[in-house]
């Protein structure tokens, strides 16, 4: 497993470099995997490393490129829309020449279209948001301040939000509440109970689990090399 | 219709918590949850909200939430087992 660099598209047309986790060794079969976001992109993470090492083993190349302003990004996340981040995998996708493409959770937002591939247990942008804000009211109320869905909402596609510690532009707010992962040809659905247990995002604290990664990885090996 | 959301609720809490398979049978009402368990913070207290409304077919109202009703397992489950109640009051 290597980092390696890919240009990634930025709002003003220009290209700057974004990090992905690559395991490539020039194989025939190369899967890029658009991450969980937020908080759950870090209860994911070793899940999906774990996921991508099997899938070396079983000889397929792999790639988990970061969402710009996310993990290793330097650029802004507030600049950050929906667009921009369909725009940046569908970049990483073209430069690591994949040919399968996996989204998980919210990362199925974002998948680029055109490839084959999977959603695993995708979730609506909606959802996500709710959640986070939710865990927002409740530390406010801990600290004494009484918030709301509506008046985050509001004040927040106006001047912007942060929740969980990510600071949300306006424009990305307006456009993520209302984004539903698209049914696409060749694209098909992995549900948690296909893998068994429960799905790694609900856990309080980042875990894994060897038996849902041999699941996942065994799942998408048959299926790319079908 | 009590004990389904009981045995729901516990596997809910299960998975959110990472428990092993079992140990939130050991869950009594007195059983100590928000502000006894570490890693029941704000972000996981969310979840664990979201998850119920899925699982357990009820929309939780933000102002519903306090202390109060997360504070043991015996709370929440009345909490839980009250929202049901009133959404299928007459159908079972």
């Amino acid at each position: 497993m290597t980092p390696a660099s890919w240009p990634c598209p930025r709002p003003d047309g220009t290209n700057g470099a974004e990090l992905a986790l690559a395991f490539d060794d020039f194989r025939r079969w190369r899967l890029l995997i658009v991450p969980a976001l937020f908080d759950e992109a870090n209860r994911m993470r070793r899940f999906t490393v774990e996921v991508m090492r099997r899938l070396d083993n079983a000889g397929v190349d792999c790639f988990l490129p970061d969402l710009p302003g996310c993990n290793e990004s330097l650029q802004p996340l507030e600049k950050q829309t929906p667009e921009t981040w369909h725009a940046a995998m569908t970049a990483a996708a073209s430069h690591f020449r994949a040919s399968h493409v996996l989204g998980i959770r919210g990362g199925a937002l974002f998948m680029p279209a055109g490839l084959p591939g999977w959603r695993y247990a995708p979730a609506k942008g909606a959802t996500i948001l709710r959640q986070m804000m939710r865990a927002r009211i409740l530390a406010s109320r801990e600290a004494g301040r009484v918030e709301s869905q509506e008046q985050l909402l509001a004040e927040g596609l106006d001047k912007g939000l942060e929740l969980s510690g990510y600071r949300l532009g306006g424009e990305f707010l307006g456009a993520f509440q209302s984004a539903v992962p698209k049914v696409s040809a060749g694209v098909s659905d992995i549900e948690q109970g296909m893998l068994g247990g429960s799905g790694l995002w609900l856990r309080a604290e980042p875990d894994e689990d060897r038996e849902q990664a041999d699941a996942l990885a065994a799942i998408l090996a048959i299926g790319i090399k079908a | 219709m009590r004990q389904d959301t009981e045995v729901l609720l516990r596997q809910i809490l299960t998975d959110v918590l990472g428990l092993k398979p079992g140990q939130a049978d050991g869950f009594a009402a007195e059983t100590g949850l928000f502000g006894h368990l570490p890693e029941l913070d704000s972000m996981a207290v969310a979840g664990l909200l979201t998850e119920m409304e899925d699982r357990l077919d009820i929309l939780i109202d933000d102002d519903e939430i306090d202390g109060e009703m997360l504070e043991t397992f015996g709370s929440l489950l009345e909490f839980v087992v009250t929202k049901r109640t009133g959404r299928t009051s007459g159908d079972d």
